[in-house]
């Protein structure tokens, strides 16, 4: 891959029968970009990042994603990402050692590489003493914290999080987003939706998607301008209130 | 006599080993007709407490009251009078909309013509789908059908445990709304959520963090306790800076804040000097303003200082 972009999107369509889902979206990430993927519930991101993670194949359009094509090569794109939503993350009945253990394992890596980056984050995350508890017993926020590590865990090119933070207070929301400053200074591309709206504000650019189609892409700072808002959540709210999908 | 009144309860999960306090103590009053909002993060206690209040739960230790009825005593006389819609969707997948409505109804012996007038603002947003399947309603319609049927017997005391969990920016402004339309009819309503912005929209909040109540209060109180000086700060380099301030003497706590960091200033002297202690040279477009906190930042202050 010798392209700047981490991800690159072309007219992607995903229709289901007569429903268009996800419309036409073009689009680039750059590479090591912390990009803000924004929408109402029933916008269609859900649908747009299944496809881009290599689960759901596009109904017409183009995507690359870390140089791969979604039609042909998904599963090296499978391998090439990380994920972490907030409703599937670890397991629960595994130890926090053992969950490490178990995504390295999937994603192939070797017993020294393990052993070695298990010992990172366990050290970095200030978790030596809980290594061997059950992730069932963790505090939320380690939970949360431990979880983007495991999703980084292969060292992936790009990393997708589907509303990580949600339920999580507010001291936690910030150290979690300082996890995500670090990962991304370190060249990974960080690929983010949330319901926080000033959490829009700590990406790089934003994409606010309304009835399947992308609305609004740019920097916090240049959208705030275009809508002549004072906030994201204002910019949000004039774009999501032209949704006319029947989803509220 | 206030419509809820918590009296030192204590909730314990867990063995003797490893026991999680759930509920440590907690004791307050909502008063009738007051749209009250418990506010905290997943693990506070939100739940319990809710589980507790609609005699779904018992409570190690303490005692309260719904409508003056005892929630051990009285449950039968609780469950008749409250509407309780739990986080988790829990209406009838294979029914229809209107089957699940009538349901509700019947349990309750009542009909929905009879209460029709309550759910109707609500309600009329659904019944174009009125044969639709449950489970097969978007999540906006599920929450709006779990509200009317919540609220078909005509309760006296609504409960509403994360109702706008994972709901967009708008739906969730959509929902404050048709709270507020129901508290102008009387109901008294308890509302929790893990959103620190939508403590503004309630009568009375209170901050809930591991079982402890943090402070409780109107949402303007909570932010007058808030007593030192807090500035906005932003740059064009935004991780150094942060960095910056955390490591300023005169800097209490200091934040990523959306747009800005928020830094807390130890004292009023602190606030005057910061523009003199930031490095303007390596913080292109600096800017340094006084700001009011908000919930957020009396809820960050509060569980630092616990």
């Amino acid at each position: 891959m010798n392209s700047r972009y981490a991800i690159t999107a072309e007219a992607l369509t995903k229709q289901f029968g007569d429903f268009t889902a996800v419309d036409a979206i073009s689009f680039e990430v750059n590479k090591g970009e912390i990009f803000g993927f924004l929408g109402a519930n029933g916008a269609g991101k859900t649908t747009a990042m299944r496809m881009l993670c290599g689960l759901s194949m596009p109904s017409s359009g183009k995507a690359t994603v870390a140089g791969f094509d979604v039609y042909k090569e998904n599963e090296q794109i499978k391998r090439n990402i990380g994920y972490m939503s907030q409703k599937f993350s670890l397991y629960d009945d595994l130890t926090v050692r053992e969950n490490m253990r178990f995504y390295g394992g999937i994603y192939g890596k070797s017993n020294a590489f393990i052993k070695e980056k298990t010992a990172f984050i366990l050290d970095h995350l200030h978790l030596q003493e809980e290594a061997d508890t059950l992730v069932r017993s963790l505090p939320l926020g380690w939970k949360q914290k431990l979880a983007f590590s495991v999703a980084v865990f292969h060292e992936p090119e790009i990393v997708f999080l589907d509303e990580p933070t949600g339920g999580v207070d507010p001291v936690t929301r910030r150290e979690f987003w300082n996890m995500i400053y670090v990962a991304a200074a370190a060249g990974t591309t960080i690929f983010v939706t949330t319901h926080y709206m000033d959490e829009a504000e700590y990406c790089n650019r934003v994409s606010i998607m309304v009835d399947g189609r992308i609305e609004a892409m740019d920097s916090p700072a240049m959208l705030k301008q275009q809508y002549g808002a004072a906030s994201m959540d204002e910019v949000f709210l004039q774009l999501a209130r032209k949704a006319k999908r029947i989803d509220s | 006599m206030p419509a809820v009144s918590i009296n030192h309860i204590i909730k314990t999960y867990g063995t003797k080993k490893q026991k999680v306090t759930a509920l440590d103590d907690i004791s307050f009053n909502v008063e009738k007709g007051e749209l009250f909002g418990i506010i905290g993060p997943d693990g506070a206690g939100k739940t319990s407490l809710f589980r507790i209040l609609t005699t779904l739960l018992l409570a190690d230790s303490g005692t309260a009251t719904v409508d003056g009825f005892d929630v051990v005593k009285d449950f039968a006389s609780i469950r008749n009078r409250v509407g309780y819609m739990p986080g988790r969707f829990s209406l009838y997948q294979d029914l229809t909309v209107e089957e699940n409505l009538e349901f509700f109804a019947t349990i309750f012996k009542t009909s929905i013509e009879k209460n029709y007038e309550l759910i109707k603002d609500i309600y009329v947003q659904i019944e174009p789908f009125k044969n639709r399947r449950a489970g097969k309603l978007s999540g906006g319609m599920k929450q709006k059908l779990a509200l009317s049927c919540a609220l078909i017997h005509s309760p006296t005391v609504l409960f509403l445990d994360e109702p706008t969990t994972g709901v967009d920016a708008v739906s969730r402004k959509e929902f404050w709304e048709m709270l507020r339309g129901l508290k102008a009819k009387g109901i008294t309503i308890l509302v929790s959520t893990p959103y620190m912005d939508e403590a503004g929209l309630c009568d009375r909040v209170a901050l809930l963090q591991k079982g402890k109540i943090l402070s409780i209060n109107t949402p303007s109180g909570v932010v007058g306790e808030f007593k030192q000086p807090l500035m906005a700060v932003k740059s064009a380099n935004m991780l150094p800076l942060l960095r910056e301030l955390q490591q300023l003497d005169i800097v209490t706590d200091a934040y990523p804040f959306g747009e800005y960091h928020h830094a807390v200033m130890k004292n009023e002297e602190a606030a005057e000097e910061l523009k003199k202690r930031i490095n303007d040279t390596t913080n292109k477009d600096l800017v340094i303003k006084r700001t009011e906190a908000n919930i957020e930042d009396c809820f960050i202050s509060l569980m630092k200082n616990v």
